[in-house]
């Protein structure tokens, strides 16, 4: 929606013209990469031609941009409802026949659904009604105004959750504490949740190299990387102990992020994003080629599993000289055990990293960060050694990552370079961004957003992806600046941080 | 020295120089017009490679496979106009919302339109490597030493060829005609460029449909000259081609060409005389050098730091 159109009508004729442009756009961008089909055969590649992919993509562009063009002229939201419905059946039908694509010509599907069984008749109903209520609810009145991204309920949410970020962090604490509580049987769930942890750790690790030291990493993976082949190579070459290692982990990532960084800090902006990408890949070549020492794209597996604090083991077989986790504990041996051990060490380095970073904004260094995150020049002229200052943030993230790396090699029990791939660093800093850069809370968000929900949905299969990239860029369109966008200096001048909010908030 | 071996592998490295340089146009072109990094742009250059593909497949299904030049123009022409329809609608929904707001925004939306366009071809196109036979083949043999003979094929004079049209013709055209004209206006201040009457979107707009056009050219390239495609190729050549376009001084077309080559030359002569796994390894660290010691690259123009 452009603001241009919205101050006068739009003649029916050139509504059609649009529509047919669009149609137009829509037949050429599918026609051969959805209408075309290339099959491998014995012989070579064959085609196979399903134009009613083509005739799908068509119709809910069009439909699509009726909506939009319904909504720019300010027509009644019910139909607009109707009209975003219809494009969503359209995608859906499109999704589906990518799956089953046997039955070419067949009915729609969603017609095919709802003349089964009264179930299937319901389930289709819900399924309309439930994608109608979200356009119908999501809509504006008529907004021929295009709206910014701070509308008034959001700016509302804003205000109670600036005034009330104490309050919130302190539940989500107590939720994540009682999560294994609640779910302790549900084993996926436990998974599900470590896995969340990590992100959440990473997430708040590199915050403090994007969020507040303004630095552009694309690269991050390289720490998580390292911390976890210095683990698995510690604790198999020298058997020494997860408790060991893992300080070992964060110290190796933190001096590789030191000399990695020294030479190229001074770089900036994009210059700086293209560099550390460069890093990520460079790491990722040497641990596939090293095969001597990192076994190559063959990975390490068998990496020892961590003790209770070096007082019991959580196997079955309790090897000589070492007690079990239960009998320890006075209980039955159960294999949850080590789940839910697994996830509060994860959910305790997390909060280590969130509990440092707080601490570490409001001490000088903190400070200086933030400072020259907004000014770089001004702080140079005050005397801040811009070098020195990032140097220590891109250290200090990067042993976070160390850590994070560390636990994901112990609780895999196996890693390979293929863990270690740029898509995880763009998934991480998609996190950061996301979450609303700087803000603790916001990475949670977007961590649960980002990966406990494509997790949920694992029997999408491949459509994971598409869906994962095309709602990373809807998130991005929607709102700009992150899920919570936040990113005062932690101090002021002359103004409380309540005086601020209410400020903003008019 | 064997000055064979050098030869041919300088001829390679020119080869695979020039297809990287076409596709570091693109990403010189954008940055320099908008400033950011379109990550998506080595997507585009993977379609572009399938549409030629499909393109081809088409043809032998006609049955006019057996005219080549016939076939190959048509490559070309479809691969170029059904590609740059996806560079203009990448623009269109994924960046010019996100127009002077927020930097990382557009990055982050960009890195997902790129996960969004790859698994969009995977899906609908399969996750197998596409393999079409070869259709330009023989070359000239150029020198003969006494274990090795220096070859250049037709395919690789083709693509050398080509690519260097295809750079006078874009040069000319951004430098005389009123498109770019307009296009280095908006790259000097687009605020001013509009209030002047230049149609900013518009030209936006070209400038990625050019830049699409281009990578499509080195996808079908790419497609001929190796015989293999698949859904993934669109990652290492992007950044490898962006980090040409950075090496050659982001924002100048030469500069592009010339990180291009040098990228190029840099692995076909890694592979050849140290070892092939690293070479991703020497490009990037010939970038990390570059960037320490030039910052805005070989051909760049140094950035004032204004406050």
């Amino acid at each position: 929606m452009s603001s241009a159109f919205a101050s006068s009508r739009t003649s029916g004729s050139e509504i059609v013209k649009e529509l047919a442009f669009f149609a137009v756009i829509a037949l050429l961008m599918s026609v051969m990469i959805l209408g075309v089909e290339t099959v491998d055969r014995p012989t070579g590649l064959e085609l196979a031609v399903r134009w009613d992919l083509v005739l799908i993509a068509i119709g809910s562009t069009v439909i699509g941009r009726l909506a939009l063009i319904i909504r720019r002229e300010g027509i009644s939201r019910l139909v607009q409802a109707l009209m975003i419905t219809l494009a969503a059946v359209c995608v859906f039908e499109m999704f589906v026949r990518f799956r089953d694509m046997d039955d070419r010509w067949a009915s729609p599907v969603v017609l095919d659904m709802a003349v089964g069984s009264f179930t299937s008749i319901v389930v289709t109903v819900c399924f309309l009604a439930i994608v109608f209520a979200i356009a119908y609810f999501s809509m504006k009145e008529k907004s021929a105004v295009v709206v910014d991204e701070s509308t008034k309920i959001s700016s509302k949410i804003q205000v109670a959750y600036r005034s009330n970020t104490k309050k919130i962090g302190l539940i989500g604490i107590i939720f994540f504490f009682i999560f294994p509580l609640i779910f302790g049987e549900n084993r996926s769930a436990i998974d599900l949740a470590t896995l969340v942890m990590i992100y959440i750790m990473l997430g708040w690790g590199l915050n403090i190299v994007v969020g507040l030291a303004g630095l552009l990493d694309l690269g991050y993976v390289a720490f998580y990387a390292v911390g976890a082949y210095s683990y698995a190579l510690l604790s198999q070459n020298f058997d020494l102990s997860f408790w060991l290692c893992l300080p070992l982990a964060g110290i190796f990532a933190a001096s590789f992020g030191i000399i990695l960084g020294f030479p190229v800090l001074r770089l900036r902006g994009d210059y700086l994003a293209i560099v550390t990408l460069g890093f990520g890949e460079i790491i990722r070549v040497i641990l596939i080629n090293w095969y001597d020492l990192t076994g190559g794209p063959d990975g390490i597996s068998s990496i020892e599993r961590p003790s209770f604090f070096g007082l019991a083991e959580f196997s079955r077989r309790v090897p000589e000289g070492s007690i079990g986790f239960g009998d320890l504990m006075g209980i039955e041996y159960s294999s949850m055990h080590r789940l839910i051990f697994l996830y509060y060490l994860i959910l305790i380095l997390a909060l280590v990293t969130n509990f440092v970073t707080m601490r570490l904004r409001k001490l000088p260094i903190g400070r200086a960060w933030e400072a020259l995150r907004e000014d770089e020049i001004a702080c140079r002229s005050l005397g801040i050694n811009p070098t020195n200052t990032k140097l220590s943030a891109f250290a200090i993230g990067a042993m976070f990552g160390g850590f994070a790396g560390a636990f994901f090699a112990t609780r895999q029990g196996f890693i390979s370079p293929e863990s270690f791939t740029f898509l995880e660093s763009a998934v991480i800093l998609a996190i950061v961004v996301m979450g609303g850069m700087g803000s603790q809370i916001g990475v949670v968000l977007a961590a649960v957003v980002m990966i406990g929900f494509p997790e949920m949905f694992r029997e999408l299969a491949e459509y994971r992806m598409l869906i994962f990239g095309a709602g990373m860029v809807a998130i991005m369109l929607w709102r700009p600046r992150g899920l919570l966008s936040f990113r005062d200096p932690t101090i002021l001048l002359n103004m409380s941080k309540k005086e601020k909010v209410a400020g903003e908030a008019k | 020295m064997d000055w064979a071996y050098f030869l041919q592998q300088l001829i390679n490295g020119l080869t695979l120089g020039a297809i990287y340089g076409l596709i570091a146009i693109g990403y010189t072109m954008v940055y320099g017009i908008i400033g950011m990094i379109n990550f998506a742009h080595g997507e585009i250059y993977m379609i572009g490679a399938f549409h030629s593909l499909i393109t081809f497949l088409i043809c032998q299904a006609a049955g006019i496979s057996g005219i080549l030049p016939l076939t190959l123009l048509l490559m070309l022409f479809v691969s170029m106009v059904l590609t740059s329809i996806y560079g203009w609608g990448v623009e269109r929904v994924a960046y010019r919302p996100l127009r002077g707001s927020f930097r990382l925004a557009a990055l982050i939306s960009a890195i997902g339109m790129s996960i969004f366009l790859q698994n969009f071809v995977q899906i609908s196109q399969g996750a197998r490597v596409k393999p079409m036979q070869p259709l330009i083949e023989g070359g000239i043999t150029m020198m003969k030493s006494a274990n090795f003979d220096v070859q250049l094929s037709y395919m690789q004079i083709i693509i050398i060829v080509l690519t260097f049209v295809l750079m006078v013709v874009f040069s000319t055209l951004i430098a005389k005609t009123s498109l770019g004209r307009a296009q280095r206006a908006c790259e000097q201040d687009r605020t001013m460029a509009g209030l002047l009457g230049v149609n900013v979107d518009r030209t936006i707009s070209t400038t990625f449909v050019m830049g699409a056009a281009l990578a499509s050219v080195a996808g079908m390239m790419v497609t001929l000259y190796y015989g293999v495609i698949d859904f993934y190729i669109g990652f290492l050549a992007g950044v490898k081609a962006f980090t040409a376009a950075v090496l050659g001084g982001i924002g100048s077309l030469p500069g592009a060409m010339l990180g291009g080559l040098l990228i190029g030359l840099i692995e076909a002569f890694w592979s050849g005389y140290l070892t092939i796994e690293y070479k991703d390894v020497a490009t990037f660290g010939i970038l990390v050098l570059v960037l320490i010691f030039r910052p805005w690259g070989l051909l760049g123009k140094p950035e004032v730091e204004k406050v």
